[in-house]
């Protein structure tokens, strides 16, 4: 509700797209207040919100307080995550006005936020703002589109509608592609030996040499190794014709250990005889999130000296993060690419580090994964598709005062790890940092119904396609499209291997550090490059 | 030449210094002037090219079954491992280099081993000579509006009388007689008494530097007191100065001890003191060892990388220097304060402080000729001591300190800060920086003027200023417009911690691997060439058709792929993929190799032809994977957490 509610007054601020409404295209307090008002009612969770605001506005309304006010709008949108917010606001109105006791108040609304931000998955009254430019369709791809696009395939694979229900496995969409000669009952059998229902499915398919990249969850073998026929012959099926493949853990060999003594495991080299398991430890889950919050505090303090903010930098483990997955997705796609074999990746539910690497694997492989429309498409399709919670993960950011289980960066590291691609390579990607940015931005805070609920299930009850935007669809206008390709982008056929020494990755410091002037000055040479390439162009053509 | 004990050794492997099993075979040449290696490979002759005079040491590790371990560190930070198969062979060489690397200080005529002596490109004598009167200070001095009303040649230097390390052209304030500057020259350490580095014309605010007072625990000195009474008074209009210490106050007050010290601001009338920490030599030097060992380290985890440069305290110490030169840049361009800076003897500290200032304040000192005046003035005329500091000859190991390394890496630091303020690229900071150490120009040898004169280096040697000028379209930044805001008056840069980085360009320059594999500098020259090209090409059309337009078209075709790509073939990269699996993968014959017989692109040095015979003259190394020293896929190199089959057959 609350999400709605933001978006709405930010086509007020930025004018990004005509809105229907009258009151929100009036920029005067008044006509805040009014589409304020307007959504509260609304909805059934209005109440507290409202409460907040009439205090809010009670206070005297000094012209300072006015100023101060707008300011804090500005930022509380232009915020990377509605929590990262708490701190921003509150510091820039401690500048401006110097009296802790009003910043207090504002705070108390922005973690009311928070709590709003709970409540998305009860909600029934979505409003989908009135656009004429955007087309009908929902999305720009679905499993059934991916499947005939790819003809090499068909000989061997299938598609398989045998999720159409979501019966079979809630988190995976209604069509998954599944190795030809396994029918729908083997795959149910299948999908009960495997965590989450999430059974072994086809997400790659490497033109070059026609190995694949298959995703799961970890098999339920358990302490007294359980075995599943079904699931053996589906991942031989998979291999058919070659002599082996492998699998990728995401876990430790220890990890995997241990699992197995709480009924997860992985599959035994007996059993599996023709597959070689690698494991490469990937953190996840509750210590990513822990390691942005330390991150995020340590941006946050300007006035630190620098051993200080080396340690703490080193402490927060964000970079390392950063480099093991990045080296782990390496190690996929020189699997695939170089040594010509089919993997299999899954970490423990295959919605977090499993969806992270393959993506990673995909672009680093792809060329046309690293197109604009292709991106945005792998995205569709590797985690709205795919079942990645965005509404459990992406909730609170690094600020959040209830330590929730569920969130996790894990989206917003794969941004970073695409973003030290792009500065290694930086003609091979066909979009900007920019639209990282917006993407950042997007899974926290979002006008879009795109990173709504956690798998295509939720998505459908809702009625999501019906009732919002699809942010994909919104990027890819004209405008938005010219502000997020990337105007040196020189297509290569080539894999693009990065590097993961540690000289070699870096601070994002546009995200991270993204309210510093010298975040600016970088985006002013973003524009100049463009203008650079466009005055070429103009040249080149006339 | 008799210093070389053998000249050639075949079947040499020279290891890759980030990934160890990486090697090429090949031979080891040993020349008076540099060591070559020779890739034995058909069809590709590759070949690096290790300059004598930046040999910075060279260690013989004990010998293995392989071969005796040759390991070379340059002062470029460049560092090779060369195993060489027989000790004795790998003794000779070392003894060889030993020698080769440290030329030694002959009496009658002093440093002519140094490279810059033989060194002879193809060019005549004519030519030589204008090359040294490509740089004029005058000319610098008098941009600034000097001499004027306020501010005098003075020749009292002339012969340098009154401080060697000084040079012979000084200006100082109108109202500063001989007498007093001479007085005041006897209460500096050295004779280095306060002199004019810059002086803005807008607002008569000037930054002055001198070494430190011998003032001990109470002396005083008339003349000195009169001399910053009379830089104060060559700036009407400001009614105070900064007198800024450069060293930890601790540093300072150990000083007094010694008879030298710090000015007493009860002596002198109307100035501000201030103590700035920025670390001596030998701290700056340690440090620099230390980060240089972080960046050493064969496949670190980012952790262990951040520790290392943490504990090294080199990003601290660039922050100070930093910090100091904001300090006095923002009291002479927003107070309209003079400032008089020193340290101890005021070439060290004192050169970096006021140069990194004068970047901050003038868009001219961001321009490439602006870079080389400022280093020609600050650093080199003020008797910044390159000999000693930069091991140009065998001396005092104590003497050596990175201090131009880091007013170099403090340009970058604010180039990466305001990519489109600075008329340069970092690769030009690069070539300054190896040139500084390679002896191979006449600029920098000598630790002062008079030495160079005695030296008579104008005479035998080449200028590296006018080199650097003849190659400028390999520096220039396409991203540099005069007319842009980042461009304009003063840089404000941040010093938050957070917006300092490794400078990977430099320090692990040589690391190929490390760098970004695709150059968005090199496609923004190509683009930029291009579009003066045509808007010339335009204008022409133009001409034409306005005197004849009936003429036929002119062809002015150029496709979207501009003929720049000839060198964008590297731009669309190849390259191979790193230790992502620690050993565990190979490539299976059955893959096509293609991509990686492509070249890696070198952004940082594309030493084509610009650095055509400095250390890694040649060496443009292929991105070949190295597949047989490759362990073999069966080794299993990860545990098996179900190797215990028997396990599952009992359940």
């Amino acid at each position: 509700m609350w999400r709605m509610l933001c978006s709405d007054s930010r086509y007020n601020r930025r004018a990004e797209a005509p809105c229907a409404s009258p009151a929100t295209t009036c920029s005067s307090r008044t006509g805040r207040r009014a589409a304020l008002g307007r959504f509260c009612c609304s909805s059934g969770t209005s109440m507290p919100l409202r409460k907040v605001w009439k205090t809010f506005w009670a206070t005297p309304a000094s012209s300072l307080m006015q100023a101060t006010v707008k300011k804090v709008w500005k930022t509380f949108w232009a915020t990377p995550a509605s929590s990262l917010m708490q701190a921003t606001v509150k510091k820039e109105y401690l500048n401006l006005q110097g009296r802790l006791l009003s910043s207090v108040k504002i705070c108390t609304c922005s973690s009311l936020t928070s709590q709003a931000w709970s409540s998305v998955s009860t909600l029934h009254a979505l409003s989908r703002p009135s656009d004429a430019n955007l087309p009908d369709q929902w999305g720009l791809s679905s499993p059934e589109k991916h499947y005939s696009q790819m003809k090499e395939l068909h000989d061997r694979w299938r598609l398989s509608t045998v999720n159409r229900e979501y019966l079979v496995c809630p988190s995976y969409p209604p069509a998954v592609i599944v190795p030809k000669n396994i029918d729908d009952d083997m795959l149910e059998k299948v999908a009960k030996f495997r965590q989450g229902g999430r059974f072994p499915v086809l997400c790659y398919y490497h033109k070059k040499n026609g190995t694949v990249i298959m995703r799961s969850s970890q098999p339920l073998t358990g302490a007294n190794r359980k075995r599943c026929r079904e699931d053996e012959q589906l991942l031989q099926a998979a291999i058919e014709g070659s002599d082996k493949g492998y699998i990728i853990d995401t876990r430790s060999s220890q990890q995997a250990l241990q699992a197995s003594m709480t009924g997860g495991g992985f599959e035994s080299k007996s059993c599996y005889s023709s597959w070689k398991r690698l494991h490469r430890q990937m953190e996840r889950g509750k210590a990513l999130q822990e390691s942005l919050i330390k991150l995020v505090e340590a941006c946050g303090d300007e006035y630190h000296n620098m051993d200080r903010w080396l340690s703490k930098l080193e402490n927060s483990k964000w970079l390392s993060h950063v480099q093991t997955a990045l080296s782990t997705a390496g190690l996929l796609a020189e699997c695939v690419e170089r040594d010509g074999h089919s993997v299999l990746v899954y970490g423990s539910e295959g919605k977090d580090s499993t969806l992270l690497i393959s993506t990673l694997a995909q672009l680093i492989m792809d060329p046309y994964c690293r197109t604009l429309e292709g991106f945005l498409a792998l995205l569709e399709r590797e985690w709205v598709q795919a079942g990645h919670p965005f509404q459990q993960r992406c909730a609170h950011s690094a600020y959040s005062h209830a330590r929730l289980q569920q969130e996790s960066p894990v989206f917003l590291l794969l941004l970073d790890c695409v973003w030290q691609l792009w500065r290694q390579f930086p003609l091979a990607l066909g979009f900007s940092e920019a639209l990282l940015l917006r993407l950042a931005t997007e899974a926290y805070a979002s006008n879009y119904g795109t990173f709504l609920c956690n798998s295509d299930q939720e998505r459908c009850v809702l009625g999501l396609k019906e009732n919002t935007h699809c942010l994909f669809q919104a990027l890819l206008r004209p405008r938005e499209r010219d502000c997020y390709s990337n105007p040196l982008y020189e297509p290569t056929e080539l894999a693009i291997w990065p590097s993961v020494h540690p000289q070699s990755l870096q601070l994002w410091r546009g995200f991270f550090l993204r309210r510093t002037p010298q975040a600016r000055h970088l985006e002013e040479v973003q524009e100049e490059i463009r203008n650079m390439v466009i005055k070429w162009g103009k040249l080149a053509l006339s | 030449m008799e210093h070389i004990r053998l000249p050639k050794v075949e079947n040499v492997r020279l290891l890759d210094r980030v990934s160890p099993r990486r090697s090429r075979v090949g031979t080891l040449y040993l020349t008076a002037t540099h060591t070559i290696f020779v890739e034995n490979k058909t069809g590709v002759r590759n070949e690096t090219w290790v300059l004598h005079s930046l040999v910075c040491s060279v260690e013989k590790q004990a010998a293995a079954a392989s071969g005796c371990s040759l390991l070379i560190h340059c002062k470029n930070f460049q560092v090779l491992h060369f195993v060489v198969p027989r000790e004795q062979e790998c003794h000779d060489v070392h003894l060889s280099l030993q020698r080769l690397s440290q030329p030694v200080l002959c009496l009658a005529e002093r440093h002519t081993e140094l490279y810059c002596f033989s060194y002879k490109p193809n060019v005549d004598e004519k030519e030589r000579c204008q090359e040294w009167d490509f740089l004029d200070l005058k000319a610098d001095y008098s941009r600034m509006g000097l001499p004027n009303s306020l501010w005098k040649l003075s020749p009292v230097n002339q012969h340098y009388k009154v401080s060697d390390s000084y040079p012979a052209d000084l200006f100082v304030p109108a109202s500063a007689t001989p007498p007093v500057i001479v007085g005041s020259s006897k209460f500096r350490s050295r004779g280095r008494f306060p002199t004019l580095s810059y002086y803005s014309k807008e607002n008569h605010a000037a930054i002055c530097r001198s070494s430190q007072p011998l003032s001990g625990f109470s002396a005083r000195c008339l003349e000195d007191e009169q001399m910053l009474e009379a830089i104060l008074r060559s700036n009407p209009c400001s009614d105070f100065m900064y007198v800024v210490d450069t060293r930890p106050k601790l540093n300072a007050i150990a000083n007094r001890a010694a008879g030298k010290g710090y000015e007493n601001e009860d002596n002198y009338s109307n100035i501000k003191f201030q103590f700035i920490g920025i670390e001596n030599i030998h701290v700056m030097r340690n440090s620099q060892q230390k980060m240089l060992g972080a960046c050493e380290l064969r496949s670190p985890s980012m952790s262990d990388f951040l520790e290392g440069l943490e504990s090294s305290g080199w990003l601290k110490h660039i922050k100070a220097v930093l910090d100091a030169g904001i300090f006095i840049a923002k009291a002479v361009a927003e107070e309209g304060v003079s400032v008089l800076v020193h340290c101890s003897d005021g070439w060290d500290r004192t050169a970096q402080v006021c140069s990194v200032a004068c970047v901050l304040l003038d868009p001219y000192y961001r321009t490439l000729r602006g870079l080389m005046v400022l280093i020609e003035k600050d650093w080199v005329s003020f008797g910044h001591k390159f000999s000693h500091r930069c091991n140009h000859l065998v001396g005092d190991p104590k003497e050596v300190s990175p201090i131009i390394d880091q007013f170099l890496e403090c340009v970058w630091q604010l180039m990466e800060q305001f990519p489109c303020a600075f008329e340069f690229n970092a690769r030009f900071l690069i070539t300054i920086h190896s040139h500084i150490y390679s002896c191979q120009y006449g600029n920098f040898i000598g630790n002062n003027q008079r030495e160079r004169i005695e030296l008579g280096l104008r005479e035998r040697t080449h200028s590296l200023w006018s080199y650097l000028w003849k190659n400028q379209a390999d520096y220039i930044n396409p991203l540099y417009r005069p007319d842009h805001s980042q461009t304009q008056g003063l840089l404000r840069p941040s010093t938050a911690p957070y917006c300092f980085k490794f400078w990977r360009g430099l320090y692990n320059r040589f690391d190929q691997g490390m760098h970004p594999r695709q150059s968005v500098e090199d496609y923004l020259r190509a683009i930029r060439e291009e579009t003066q090209q045509l808007e010339e090409q335009l204008k022409i059309a133009h001409l034409e058709q306005e005197q004849e337009w009936s003429v036929t078209q002119k062809a002015v075709t150029f496709d979207k792929s501009p003929t720049a790509w000839a060198l964008g073939n590297d731009l669309g990269l190849a390259n191979t993929p790193q230790d992502y699996t620690g050993g565990f993968i190979t490539s299976s014959p059955c893959q096509p190799k293609a991509p990686d017989g492509r070249r890696i692109l070198l952004t940082q040095d594309s030493n084509q032809t610009s650095e055509s015979n400095l250390s890694s003259g040649s060496d443009q190394e292929s991105g070949i994977a190295d597949v047989s020293c490759r362990s073999p896929l069966s080794t299993d190199s990860t545990r098996d957490p179900d190797s215990d089959e028997a396990a599952y057959s009992a359940a």
